[in-house]
């Protein structure tokens, strides 16, 4: 059977599956088991595409090339570990009477159909069914964040629905611009929206529709990547939803996002002189950065403060490509796969040590190194990976856009530096006592799931300190790709 | 020559019809007349993109006037009116906003709409292009309805008044969106709507009402 058909209709199945069968005592492995089966058909697809090239699926609906390859299997990588995690964590939070069984159904299932549309996302050849995936990825996430039912929840997910939902309706106006930019070209045959063609013509569409069309698109997807000003839905979210729902946002959502920008951005370089949507992208990244660093200092929960480090090194990422050229898109790529992998491991830690301490306030959680040492040294390692420490694998890609800045871009380097610097005295300074203060909470009823942290850090740990020839080839290919 | 200038005549009465009534909704306090308006500018939106049909001759046009009758005009509207029955909200009226103040910010809108889309209509070459102005005006004055209601129907329907103004643009502007996108976007609105009907009912639990300034405790402090 195809790879490809394969691995879009696992978790489709399963996710259909689960909401028939998800209060079974079983459904956990069946949720575990299913994102195994679509990580191992994307690996096996990112090494047939690697060795054959690029290819289409479905007619042309669907591309697969190096570019969009990589964040699949990301993608599917973050998504099994996050099946494994929520095993124990969910049946903890269960215990404690916070979530009941028709519930955790609601959860699994939603939670494949979420990797479905994020996977249809990503490999979608339609700029319109782009835009189909990344709604319909709102809508299965937004019942996930008021899981609870509490009062603060509702209204995050009241926030994140209205805000999200604003957001890509100014992305669809930008995708219709897009279509009525590439109908002059392409002529009415339906071929309008699909990328492959668009970029074939890039140059020849209308430099005046296809700014305005990438003004849209930049801040309607941008809502969803968490890009100031419109970031206000993604704290909110991250805080009331249950720990593994805020991991994959994190980790997998806003990637997604972003990643549409960039097939947009390819366009929009192409038809506009002078580097109108690169410019546009380094002021939205860099206002992003700033804004996040010092929102982050004034945290209190602990799951909002890592909320907004990822707004944080997503304004970074914005910023990078935004300056383009092959240095910078590799450099973006690679902070992009390390941010996933630490944040989400992060937020795996995060959701054992406040499900210990019963609480999401730092300053009652403390001495996590005495109530269970591997959860305190997962939280400190991680917490120095996000910080940009050597020898973790955020250190090279945050040195790479930094030496790059300076070099091409020296008005933004002291700002860079100043926000970075104020993001590592927050973080840390509140972390240190959470891991190695006083404590007399109690041990768990369900031994956590640490195997995905240490996997996670310790691919994000290899990268830092050697980076497979084959990795480099494949960023290399995959920021070729973007100009 | 006669029967393409009337038609566009029709275009633009039906697109003028439209803009009414975003204005009409914008006024209106009460739940269940709004939800009649804004069925009624969903069945202008399928007669409107009837005529373009009719007479440019493109057949896909007829599938997408046919989804919006059935989506916009009749199947959204009854689970709108199904909520507000069940939800027993029917007597929600407004009370905080200043009509006149916010007609005379709606017409600021369309100045600045027409402004924006005038350039993108002079490149199009379609029978309807001259309706891009007051697409864009409907989507902002949606956009203005979503700022100033406190309750969460209202916005909702504010929401999908918003995607009314999308589908106006993408017809006047380029004869509508691919088939295979527009049947997307109806199925991600209708899981929408469904989804916040599910959604309602766990509001209303919590807070015993639908006003959403019941939701503005998640600040920065």
């Amino acid at each position: 059977m195809d790879l490809f058909i394969l691995m879009l209709a696992i978790p489709l199945v399963s996710g259909a599956l689960l909401t028939v069968v998800g209060e079974r005592a079983w459904a956990p492995n069946l949720n575990i088991i299913a994102s195994l089966g679509t990580f191992l058909a994307s690996a096996l697809l990112t090494a047939e595409i690697v060795a054959a090239g690029p290819r289409f699926a479905f007619g042309e609906m669907f591309f697969i090339d190096s570019l969009n390859v990589f964040f699949v299997a990301l993608t599917a990588f973050v998504g099994l570990t996050t099946s494994i995690f929520s095993g124990p964590y969910m049946r903890n939070e269960q215990e404690h009477g916070r979530l009941t069984r028709p519930r955790l159904r609601l959860y699994k299932s939603m939670f494949q159909l979420f990797m479905f549309t994020m996977l249809a996302a990503l490999t979608t050849n339609n700029l319109g069914i782009l835009w189909v995936a990344m709604e319909a990825a709102t809508l299965t996430t937004v019942l996930l964040v008021s899981l609870y039912r509490t009062p603060a929840s509702l209204e995050a997910a009241w926030k994140y629905f209205i805000l999200c939902g604003v957001g890509i309706a100014q992305a669809l106006f930008g995708t219709i611009l897009l279509y009525f930019a590439a109908e002059r070209v392409l002529g009415e045959t339906g071929n309008a929206l699909l990328w492959t063609h668009l970029v074939d013509v890039k140059g020849q569409l209308e430099p005046a529709i296809m700014a305005l069309s990438f003004i849209f698109l930049l801040v309607g997807y941008g809502t969803k990547v968490g890009l100031a000003p419109l970031h206000n839905w993604l704290p909110d979210a991250h805080a009331e939803g249950p720990t593994p729902v805020s991991a994959v946002l994190s980790g997998l959502l806003l990637n997604v996002a972003l990643y549409a920008i960039l097939r947009v951005k390819v366009l929009a370089d192409g038809a506009i002189p002078g580097g109108f949507a690169g410019n546009l992208m380094m002021g939205f990244g860099l206002l992003t950065l700033v804004v996040a660093a010092f929102f982050l200092s004034r945290q209190k929960d602990i799951k909002r403060m890592f909320a907004y480090s990822s707004i944080e090194h997503m304004g970074l990422i914005t910023f990078a490509f935004g300056m383009g050229g092959a240095v910078a898109n590799f450099a973006g790529l690679l902070h992009m796969t390390m941010h996933s992998l630490t944040k989400s491991a992060i937020f795996f830690t995060v959701g054992h040590a406040s499900q210990k301490c019963g609480t999401q306030l730092m300053e009652d959680i403390r001495g996590l190194i005495k109530i269970n040492p591997v959860i305190g040294w997962g939280l400190m390692l991680g917490t120095l990976a996000i910080l940009g420490m050597p020898p973790f694998g955020v250190f090279a890609s945050e040195f790479m856009i930094l030496t790059h800045a300076m070099k091409h871009h020296p008005w933004a380097t002291p700002i860079l530096l100043l926000a970075l610097g104020v993001a590592f005295a927050s973080i840390f300074g509140k972390v240190q006592p959470m891991v190695f203060g006083e404590t007399q909470a109690k041990p768990l009823p369900h031994a956590p799931a640490i195997t995905p942290v240490f996997v996670h850090l310790a691919i994000v740990l290899m990268i830092g300190l050697y980076i497979p020839p084959y990795l480099t080839r494949w960023f290399h290919e995959a920021a070729r790709m973007l100009g | 020559m006669s029967a393409v200038s009337l038609s566009t005549q029709l275009i633009n009465l039906f697109a003028s019809v439209i803009l009414l009534l975003a204005f009409a909704m914008l006024a209106q306090r009460r739940v269940l007349p709004l939800i009649n308006l804004f069925a009624l500018q969903g069945l202008t939106l399928c007669l409107s993109t009837l005529v373009v049909a009719f007479t440019t001759g493109q057949a896909h046009l007829y599938g997408s006037a046919a989804l919006t009758l059935l989506l916009k005009a009749m199947l959204l509207p009854w689970i709108l009116h199904r909520l507000v029955r069940q939800l027993q909200v029917r007597a929600d009226v407004e009370g905080l906003i200043n009509i006149p103040a916010t007609m005379i910010a709606g017409i600021v809108l369309v100045m600045i709409a027409f402004n924006v889309a005038l350039p993108i209509s002079q490149l199009s070459s379609t029978i309807s292009r001259g309706t891009l102005g007051i697409a864009l005006a409907t989507v902002m004055l949606a956009f203005l309805m979503m700022i100033i209601r406190t309750k969460a129907i209202p916005q909702v329907v504010g929401f999908l008044a918003m995607e009314n103004g999308l589908f106006l643009a993408a017809t006047s502007a380029t004869y509508g969106m691919p088939m295979v996108v527009e049947l997307g976007i109806a199925l991600d609105v209708l899981v929408g709507v469904i989804i916040l009907g599910v959604f309602f009912f766990q509001i209303r639990e919590q807070f015993d009402s639908l006003d959403i300034r019941n939701l503005e405790k998640l600040k920065e402090h």
